[in-house]
Formats: C-alpha cells, sequence, structure tokens
C-alpha cells in the first residue's frame, strides 16, 4: 500500500511595531533581560490591556497580502494555562472571531505554482523567555506581550518540501509587506507542524500529529520526513497511531513524544472581558488596504511578462526591492529591458559593493542606463567603451552622450581610417596573417583585437572583421 | 471634631481658614487610634504619609488654589492601587507587596488634592458579603460590633460611619459598595459600568467590576463621583461619555420623576423592618411629587445563579496570576506546578478558592455551552429586563438588603445564604447599570436600614438627584455610631 502525507502549519510570527501589544513598552530584541517591561506587561495586579493600533493595522495588512477577509468583527479569548513565562497565566489569543480569515497563498514549487489555503491568521501575544539554570530558573519578560501572528493553513500541503517552500514562500510576503523582519535568530518565527499519513485514494485523514515549536525551515523539512516515514512505518507493521504531540530532537534528528490526548490542556477560552471586541470599519480598511504592496511571486511573474527579463534576473529584483524598482524605472520605455537589467545586476551592483553605496547614492539620471544601452547598440561606442562611460556616469553623475561626446569616445566607422588601423595591425603581426591565410580562422580574431588595441577601443568590431577579411582576402 | 465633617462641611471650613486638611487629618489619625482597634476597618495606614500630603494640600491652598477635594482624607480599599503603599486584597497571597503604580482613581483623587491615606479592610479579593473572608480578621460593625458590617467593601463603609476617614473608594460587582453602605448606614455609589476607569483596580470579575464612593452625603457621593469618573485610556472598557456636573443635578426637586417599584422582588425573606422602612422611603419621594408605579423585571430569579457563574469564569481567569513568580508570597516547589500548587493552596483563604473552582468548573471543555455561554444569554435578558423597565420610569427603588446587619460567623458556613444577601444588588452589575444606597432608617435593634435606588445607563444624575431629595427630608443620614 502506498501512503501520502497531509501537513498543516501554524507558524507564530512576531509583528514588526514600535510597542508591544497592550502597553507602551519597546518591541526590542536583544535589550538586558527585564528592562523593556512595566506593570501591565509582567501582569501585576489592577492593570488593563489597551490594543496596539500599529498592530492592528498590520494584522489586517498581513490578511490582505495572504488573501484573507477582513471580517468587520473580531474579538479577543483568554486561553488559561499556567507557566512561569506566561504573566498572567492566561494568553490573550482570537479563538472564534479572528482579526482575519480564509485566504490563501501561491507559491512556486517544482515546476508550477501551488496554492495552500489560509484558515485565518489571528493575532495574539508572546510570552517570556525561561532560561534555566543549574540550580534556579529565571524569566525575562522583554518578549512578553510582543504581538504575535498565528498563521493557520489548511491541511494542504503534501510533503516536507513544499512545506519548506511555503514557509520561505510566506516569509518572503510578510517581508515584503513591511509586517515583520522573520528573523530566524531572533525567534521571531516559530512553527507547528501537523503531519498525518493515510493510503493514496483515502479520503478521510489519519491519526493527526503536532510537532510543536520549531525555529527554523530547514528542521521544519527535516522533522517532517522523518515523522512522514515513521507514520508510515508504523502503520506498515500493523501498529496504529494516536494523536498526539511531539518534538523534534534536531541534535538525534528524530520526533519524540511530548504528550497524548489524554493530557492534553483544557485552555478554558472565553470572551476577554477587558478588551471591547474590534470592530475595523470600511474606511479603516479600506486605509489599510493602500499599504498593500505587490506580492513577490506577482511581481516576478510581472517583470518576466512586462521586461521579458528571464526567471533568474526577475529573481534578483524580486529579492531586493529597491534594486527592482530602479530598474523598472530606468528600464521604463527602454528598447531593450534586458540589457538594462544586465547593467543594473552586473555592473551597478559591482559599484555598489564596490564604493559601498546603494540606490538612493546614484548620481545619474533614472534614464541613463537605457541612454548608454542606446549608444552601444546603436554602434555608437562598443560595449567596452560603454565600461568607462558607465564608471564616468557614476563617479560624476552625467549623462553618457556627453561623456562620449568630451572624450572623443565615439566609435570609428569611417572605412579609410579603419582601414589604416587595420594596415597597422596586419604589419606588425605577420605570423597571424599567415596563420589565418593557412585556415586558422581563429586568427582573424586575434588580429581583431589587435585593431581595437591600435584604435584604443573606438574601432567599429564589426567593420573592422569586415574589413580584415577583405584585405586579407584579396 | 473635623474628622466628624462631610467633604462639603471641611472644604468650607478649609476655604474658610478655620481648619488646617493637617487638623482634619490628625483628627482622622486619632480617631483611627481611638475606635479601629475595636472596628479593624484599616488594614495599615501611614501617618507621616497622609500629614505629608495634608501638609501639601494646606500650602497649595494658602498658595491661592482650590480643587474639589483638596485637603480632604479619603480611605481607599484595599484592592485599588496607591504607588509605593501596600495592595493586598485583603489576602495573604500577595505578601508584602507595594503597588509600584497608581490606579486612575488613583491619580485623579490626588489631582483633585486629596490625602489619599490607610488600607481599609474588605472581603479577600472583594469575594464576600460581610468582610469576614479577610486574611486580616474581619472589620466590625460600629452599631454593633457584634454585628457584620458587610461587605466586599465592609472596612470602607465602616471607616466612613465611624468618622475615621471623610470619605473612601470602594468597589462593587455584586453590591459590595451599597450593600455595606446600607449595613453601617452611610451612602455607597455603584456608577454605570464604564462610568469609572477600573486601570490600578485588582479585578474580581472584570465585566462586573466597578469603584465608587461610600459617604456621609449624598452631596458627597456626587463630588466624589464627579472627581474620579470619565475617560481614561488606559481601560478599553471605560465610555468616553462626557462628566455631567452631579452637584448641579442635586435640585430638591422629584415632581414627575417616575419610580418603578418590581413585583419580582416581593420575596420571601425580607425582614419586615427593612419592608417598612423601604415603603415609607418610597412614599416619602411620593409625597414630594414622583410618580410611583410597579414594574416587572421577569428574569430576576436567575440573577444570583448567573451572577455567581460570570463573576467566577472571570475571577478563576483574574486570579490565576497570583502564583509567586514574579510578586507576592510563594511557597516552595520542586517544579513550577508544585510551587503554584503550594503557593495558592496557602496563600487564598477558603471562599476564594471555591469561587476560583466554580469559575474553572464552568469554563471547562463540555460544561461551557451549558454554564458559561447559558449565563451570558440570561445576563442579555436581565439586561433587557431593565432596559425595558427603564422605558416606563427612570429609577428603580428597593431594600439595598432583605436583613439588617446579621451577626459575625452566622453565615460562614452557608455560603448559599450568604450569596442570597446580595439579591436586590446583583442585578444592577450584570445589566450594567447605576445604583446607590442611602440611610432610610433603623431596626429596633439600632441597625441601620438602607433604601436602594437603581438608574439607567449614566443615569447618575437622576439617582442622585432623588437620593439627596429624599436625604433632604429626612436626618437618617446624620445618626452616628457610639463607638465602645
Amino acid at each position: 500500500m502506498t501512503y501520502e502525507a497531509v501537513i498543516g502549519l501554524e507558524t507564530h510570527v512576531q509583528l514588526r511595531t514600535r510597542t508591544k501589544m497592550w502597553c507602551g513598552c519597546a518591541n526590542e530584541y536583544g535589550a538586558e533581560a527585564n528592562t523593556n517591561v512595566c506593570p501591565v506587561c509582567i501582569g501585576l495586579p489592577g492593570v488593563l490591556p489597551v490594543p496596539n493600533a500599529e498592530a492592528l493595522r498590520k494584522t489586517a495588512l498581513t490578511g490582505m497580502l495572504l488573501n484573507c477577509d477582513v471580517p468587520s468583527y473580531a474579538k479577543w479569548d483568554r486561553k488559561n494555562y499556567f507557566y512561569p513565562d506566561n504573566p498572567k497565566n492566561y494568553q490573550l489569543t482570537q479563538l472564534d472571531f479572528p482579526s482575519t480569515i480564509e485566504g490563501f497563498v501561491e507559491f512556486e514549487f517544482g515546476e508550477g505554482i501551488e496554492r495552500v489555503r489560509i484558515n485565518r491568521a489571528h493575532l495574539e501575544e508572546d510570552v517570556g523567555k525561561s532560561t534555566h539554570f543549574s540550580d534556579y530558573s529565571g524569566v525575562d519578560f522583554n518578549r512578553a506581550g510582543v504581538p504575535l501572528l498565528e498563521i493557520v493553513t489548511e491541511p494542504d500541503l503534501t510533503g516536507p518540501d513544499m512545506a519548506y517552500d511555503y514557509l520561505n514562500a510566506l516569509k518572503g510576503i510578510l517581508e515584503y509587506g513591511g509586517v515583520s523582519d522573520c528573523d530566524m535568530e531572533k525567534g521571531q518565527v516559530r512553527c507547528d507542524v501537523n503531519i498525518s499519513v493515510r493510503p493514496v485514494g483515502q479520503t478521510e485523514l489519519g491519526e493527526k500529529i503536532e510537532i510543536k515549536n520549531m525555529n527554523s525551515f530547514s528542521g521544519v523539512r527535516r522533522a517532517a520526513a522523518y515523522e512522514i516515514e515513521r507514520q508510515i512505518g508504523v502503520l506498515r507493521e500493523g501498529g496504529t497511531l494516536v494523536q498526539e504531540t511531539r518534538r523534534w530532537n534536531d541534535v538525534v534528528g528524530i520526533t519524540e513524544n511530548m504528550r497524548t490526548k489524554e493530557d492534553a490542556h483544557d485552555y478554558r477560552y472565553f470572551p476577554d472581558p477587558d478588551l471591547m471586541p474590534h470592530r475595523p470599519s470600511e474606511e479603516w480598511i479600506a486605509e489599510v488596504r493602500t499599504l498593500v504592496k505587490e506580492l513577490p511571486l506577482a511581481r516576478k511573474q510581472r517583470l518576466m511578462a512586462d521586461f521579458k527579463l528571464p526567471s533568474s534576473d526577475a529573481v534578483v529584483f524580486v529579492g531586493d526591492a529597491a534594486l527592482g524598482d530602479y530598474f523598472e524605472v530606468a528600464a521604463k520605455g527602454a528598447k531593450n529591458p534586458k540589457a538594462v537589467a544586465n547593467w543594473v545586476i552586473n555592473n551597478l551592483q559591482a559599484k555598489f559593493s564596490e564604493t559601498g553605496s546603494t540606490v538612493a547614492d546614484i548620481k545619474f539620471e533614472t534614464s541613463a542606463i537605457g541612454e548608454l544601452v542606446g549608444l552601444v547598440e546603436g554602434g555608437k561606442i562598443s560595449s567596452k567603451i560603454a565600461q568607462d562611460v558607465f564608471a564616468e556616469m557614476f563617479e560624476s553623475g552625467k549623462s553618457p552622450a556627453p561623456i562620449v561626446e568630451e572624450k572623443g569616445l565615439s566609435q570609428v566607422c569611417d572605412t579609410s581610417e579603419l582601414q589604416a588601423f587595420c594596415n597597422e595591425a596586419i604589419a606588425a603581426n605577420s605570423a597571424s596573417v599567415e596563420d589565418f591565410r593557412n585556415g586558422k580562422e581563429a586568427a582573424l580574431n586575434f588580429l581583431k583585437g589587435q585593431v581595437m588595441k591600435v584604435s584604443r577601443g573606438k574601432a567599429n568590431p564589426k567593420i573592422v572583421g569586415e574589413l580584415l577579411k577583405k584585405i586579407l582576402g584579396s | 471634631m473635623p474628622h466628624t465633617l462631610t467633604i462639603s462641611q471641611l472644604t468650607d471650613k478649609l476655604a474658610q481658614g478655620e481648619l488646617s486638611s493637617r487638623e482634619a487629618t490628625q483628627s482622622c489619625l486619632d480617631r483611627i487610634d481611638a475606635v479601629d482597634g475595636q472596628l479593624n476597618a484599616f488594614l495599615s495606614h501611614d501617618p507621616e504619609d497622609a500629614l505629608a500630603q495634608a501638609d501639601a494640600a494646606d500650602a497649595a491652598r494658602t498658595g491661592g488654589k482650590s480643587k474639589p477635594l483638596l485637603g480632604v482624607p479619603i480611605a481607599m480599599k484595599d484592592v485599588i492601587a496607591v504607588n509605593g503603599h501596600p495592595l493586598n486584597c485583603a489576602s495573604k497571597i500577595l505578601g508584602d507587596f507595594n503597588s509600584p503604580y497608581d490606579a486612575t482613581v488613583t491619580e485623579k483623587l490626588r489631582e483633585a488634592g486629596a490625602v489619599v491615606f490607610g488600607r481599609v479592610n474588605m472581603d479577600e479579593f472583594a469575594m464576600g458579603s460581610s468582610t469576614e473572608n479577610s486574611a486580616f480578621g474581619p472589620a466590625r460593625n460600629p452599631w454593633d460590633s457584634d454585628c457584620i458590617p458587610g461587605g466586599s467593601s465592609g472596612g470602607s463603609a465602616v471607616a466612613v460611619a465611624a468618622d475615621e476617614c471623610i470619605a473612601s473608594l470602594g468597589s462593587d460587582t455584586g453590591g459590595s459598595i451599597r450593600q455595606p453602605a446600607a449595613l453601617c448606614g452611610c451612602v455607597g455609589l455603584k456608577p454605570t459600568y464604564g462610568r469609572v476607569s477600573r486601570y490600578g483596580l485588582v479585578a474580581f470579575a472584570s465585566s462586573l467590576d466597578q469603584v465608587g464612593p461610600l459617604t456621609k452625603d449624598v452631596r458627597d457621593a456626587a463630588t466624589m463621583l464627579g472627581v474620579i469618573a470619565g475617560e481614561d485610556k488606559r481601560d478599553s472598557t471605560n465610555v468616553p461619555e462626557p462628566v455631567p456636573d452631579y452637584i448641579a443635578a442635586l435640585t430638591g426637586d422629584v415632581k414627575g420623576l417616575k419610580i418603578g417599584l418590581p413585583k419580582e422582588y416581593q420575596v420571601d425573606g425580607i425582614d419586615p423592618e427593612v419592608k417598612s422602612a423601604t415603603e415609607a422611603a418610597v412614599a416619602e419621594l411620593e409625597k414630594q411629587g414622583a410618580e410611583v408605579k410597579e414594574i416587572s423585571l421577569p428574569h430576576t430569579q436567575y440573577a444570583i445563579a448567573t451572577y455567581y457563574i460570570i463573576a467566577t469564569a472571570e475571577a478563576s481567569a483574574n486570579l490565576a496570576r497570583f502564583e509567586g513568580v514574579r510578586y507576592g508570597a510563594r511557597v516552595d516547589g520542586a517544579s513550577p506546578e508544585k510551587m503554584n500548587r503550594a503557593t495558592r493552596g496557602a496563600g487564598f483563604g477558603e471562599e476564594v478558592k471555591r469561587r476560583i473552582i466554580l469559575g474553572t468548573y464552568v469554563l471547562s471543555s463540555g460544561y461551557y455551552d451549558a454554564y458559561y455561554l447559558r449565563a451570558q444569554k440570561v445576563r442579555t435578558l436581565i439586561r433587557q429586563d431593565f432596559l425595558n423597565a427603564f422605558k416606563e420610569v427612570d429609577l428603580i427603588a428597593s431594600p439595598t438588603t432583605p436583613t439588617p446587619a446579621f451577626k459575625i460567623g452566622e453565615k460562614v458556613d452557608d455560603p448559599l445564604q450568604m450569596y442570597l444577601s446580595d439579591i436586590f444588588t446583583i442585578s444592577c452589575n450584570l445589566a450594567g447599570l447605576c445604583g446607590i444606597s442611602i440611610p432610610c432608617g433603623f431596626s429596633v435593634s439600632g441597625l441601620p436600614l438602607g433604601l436602594q435606588l437603581l438608574g439607567k445607563p449614566f443615569g447618575e444624575p437622576d439617582l442622585l438627584r432623588a437620593a439627596h431629595a429624599y436625604e433632604q427630608a429626612t436626618d437618617w443620614h446624620t445618626k452616628r455610631p457610639e463607638i465602645g
């Protein structure tokens, strides 16, 4: 019997906000323990939460980026459980009326585009961080109350690689939208993975097993791969699977039982009486919608279609949004946008790394690269000369045509002038002339190079080739 | 004897320079020394701090400042945060915890110039109707020290009735201001839910709790409400409704005011003295021109059950933060869970534990729909009862309590009997209304009786107007107990 895997992901992402979800403390990683805290976020007696408007906006924005609906009513619930890092011993979250629902993420997988449905992206609060020492433990509450988005997929993922690609696509979307920095090192993204397996052809799902609290995408991929094999193995040997929660042991590369259904928490959810429901107005939703940016995949597809770029170039511009924005302006109206892309990706980026500058520091006009391409394609300058012109453009901010003019860099196309360069090269390289006449075609290229050298790069290589053939062939 | 003055009497004397705030404050402190050993209204107080505030108030007055409570000593229920002072909620579990911040009401009292002093006794975490649930011993009724003062704001009522302060703040979740005010013979006002900020009030049941004043007369209640009411961005449930001039509402004129008497409140077990005092009070208002009519609140019989589901559910989560990790008393354990259990087992009293367990149960998987969800629906019906009634009448009158103060220890072993003493006050919180209790007589044995008036949401001006008009025609509020 063949089995297939069914995977759903719950991804927790810290929102990038100035302050925490319910108080004015900084949402900042790396500060000294328990310095970004106040009566509210450490749960002193008598305090009350006040929702962070920026977090509400970024939650709705995330929903829009994930093609979710933003319902006109959302509320907060208390999830009750005791743990030292949980200051109130209940966590504020959204149980049955989340801020965003029912969307999807599209991403490239294999040869095609996959779509994974999003059940919801809801807002909750992060907890503190426990550290265990030899004979005591400590809790740092700097992280407690940081706005945390939980993005829940439908069980639409079919394997570890697909899960991995989905997560990367999701990260790209969230970074692109400016809603989260998604810094894995800082623990800003954490995943729970739900996995079941079933015989191919069976419609009902197998027993769901959850792997909790993964903090790397490659870990998710490896854990999922292991877990699928394990589950199939159990079934093949005639065993049965029970609903349970497992953890990934990254060192050994296996999943281990954490708890089974019997000792699952009863979280006793109920609506938080300290917070009013959030009822976003149409105006508010429209305002947030103005913040929606084109998603990475859409941009890639558009760059490929509108500018006839190969996938590899489009990926560069999607990965570096500022460079991509610059390209789009520079290539607007260009006859050969691919050539503009080459200049931007190769030469411009090289200059950036050479000088430590960025798009913001460019001195020349946005039309200049297009003009430069035009000069080369029009035969006005050689591509070699174009390199020098570009260097000068970058240095001084001048446009290419005046540079060519001032420095006399125009290509020589006048036949009599070129004839003189050819004669000079032929006279100095009799051995190559001999080779060519003996049928060594490569010798012609060498001679061509010599002509270019003599002309200091200004000779039109195409005409030189023809001239040389004519002279030597006669 | 400055400590016997009302707010308006004291502020007049302060304004005319007949008296200083230091003298008034010292007078209260002396009174505490004289009587509180017997009454146990104050859990703690800091005379030096109080006198320093009084001196500052006197200096401000000399400098030409005039504020509604400038130099007036106000005692605080031990559930309201005052920066730098103990915040125990009359519980052992908070250990030596001092609040590092002021509640919004504390800030507002300070802005109004009050001398904020003392931590007054209460039922632990405001759970109770007698102040017997205090971890620091019961407070005693100044009219008869064998009797309970009511609760949970028992200390707030005793401190006012025994002239240990000029006025006090309490909190009311199901009658915790009105009931002790009635049993101690002072005025107790529960504002409309959302009228006063809850920031810094340690939550018992968040959707029911309100802070309110206990005072020696209705005018003082109006003054206090004017100070503590108003918008607070730190409390999302606070309603940004403009604060009217409550003093201006005290016109003495109740002509045409419609007062409803709920037929469902004619229940067995009402003490005949209470009944006749209430009837006489209503008759007095009628004599002054109010119209009285019978109304119906059909879901009344479900109020207590509904209350004990919703309040305990919320409390079970609200009190989860007390486990000794970050503050308060801690009993060590080999694991976080063992530490939690040991700390909470030792720190909470019986009634608090009973309510946490009840609240945990009603929220449990499989029971939520039958209890909590259903209670929320009934709550909506109860609120609707009142909103319907308020289409016909402006106020609703009833006894505040079914009986005068009972003896200490009389009901401690019978929580249900204890819960029933809140029968007239509880619905007000479920419906989010405002309510007041004012003195309306004495039992034959000399214990005070209270008249309760309920008003529509944000209907405090009508409530105060009627209470004040009644008070003008009677002298119950001027009676003082003889202590000792």
